[in-house]
């Protein structure tokens, strides 16, 4: 396996939530590998997944589209999905994109957690 | 004088080398007096336009060349603009065909064109001679001493 192409993702459940959070940048190279490790997180029917967007620095189009990808995904299972931690250079990606008001974004994984 | 750009770089469409050409052009624009914010901005245009060269010029080869360069344009001292340009030798479209899809319609995909559009200043398309394609991007710094009143 190319490790340039990892991407750090560690996974913890809480109560009925499944947290998923990824490290690193999130460009071309990389999103494939979130895309499938959301699949498989996905493909268990958590009634919510929280997204921790807190280490990732830079996300680009692709990355965006995966999440577009996972939210598509999260609406036809009728489970919800928020991102979280998401730092100032990512979200303007989203505002760009007109989707910071699609996905539910809070500040921090406690949250996410109380909704 | 010189019409010889001060940075040119090549690299192959392989996504793994996309991060080094956005740190560098991030870089150079700091350097530059681009301030975090427009530096951010010029990095993300570089790579989307690049990740469209890979994922749709070249269809995901990885074997394409892709060539760019970095000219600073100065008014006086002041750096007020920084030109790039980004070419390639993959399939060639008519430049009118290039246009970023409806925002209402959510669906993975389609926003690296809207992005790119939305944050440069000049966005300019053309086919290159004998192949490929030429982007031109143009971020004027707000930044520049020169531009405030």
């Amino acid at each position: 396996m190319d490790h340039d192409y990892l991407i750090s993702t560690r996974t913890e459940l809480s109560g009925a939530a499944t947290v998923v959070s990824p490290s690193g940048d999130i460009d071309l190279g990389r999103s494939p590998t979130l895309r499938a490790h959301l699949k498989q997180v996905q493909s268990k029917k958590p009634p919510r997944l929280i997204v921790d967007l807190g280490l990732v620095e830079y996300m680009d189009s692709s990355g965006v589209a995966t999440l577009v990808e996972a939210l598509q995904t999260a609406r036809k299972q009728q489970a919800s999905m928020v991102l979280c931690n998401m730092q100032d250079k990512v979200r303007s990606i989203f505002e760009i994109a007109r989707l910071d008001t699609v996905f539910q974004i809070v500040p921090d994984v406690k949250t996410a957690l109380e909704l | 004088m010189t019409d010889i750009p001060p940075i040119s770089v090549q690299l192959l469409s392989d996504p793994k080398y996309l991060c080094g050409v956005r740190e560098l052009v991030a870089a150079v624009a700091g350097r530059l007096g681009f301030s975090e914010e427009e530096c951010g901005q010029i990095k993300l245009a570089v790579d989307e336009a690049l990740c469209n060269i890979v994922r749709h010029g070249y269809q995901r080869r990885k074997d394409g060349q892709i060539w760019i360069s970095l000219s600073p344009i100065c008014n006086g001292q002041d750096v007020t603009q920084l030109r790039i340009v980004i070419e390639d030798e993959a399939r060639q479209v008519d430049p009118r065909t290039i246009k970023g899809r409806d925002l209402a319609d959510i669906r993975p995909g389609g926003l690296g064109v809207h992005i790119i559009r939305e944050i440069m200043d000049e966005v300019v398309y053309e086919k290159r001679e004998p192949t490929g394609m030429r982007l031109t991007l143009v971020k004027t710094r707000c930044s520049c001493p020169a531009s405030k009143p």
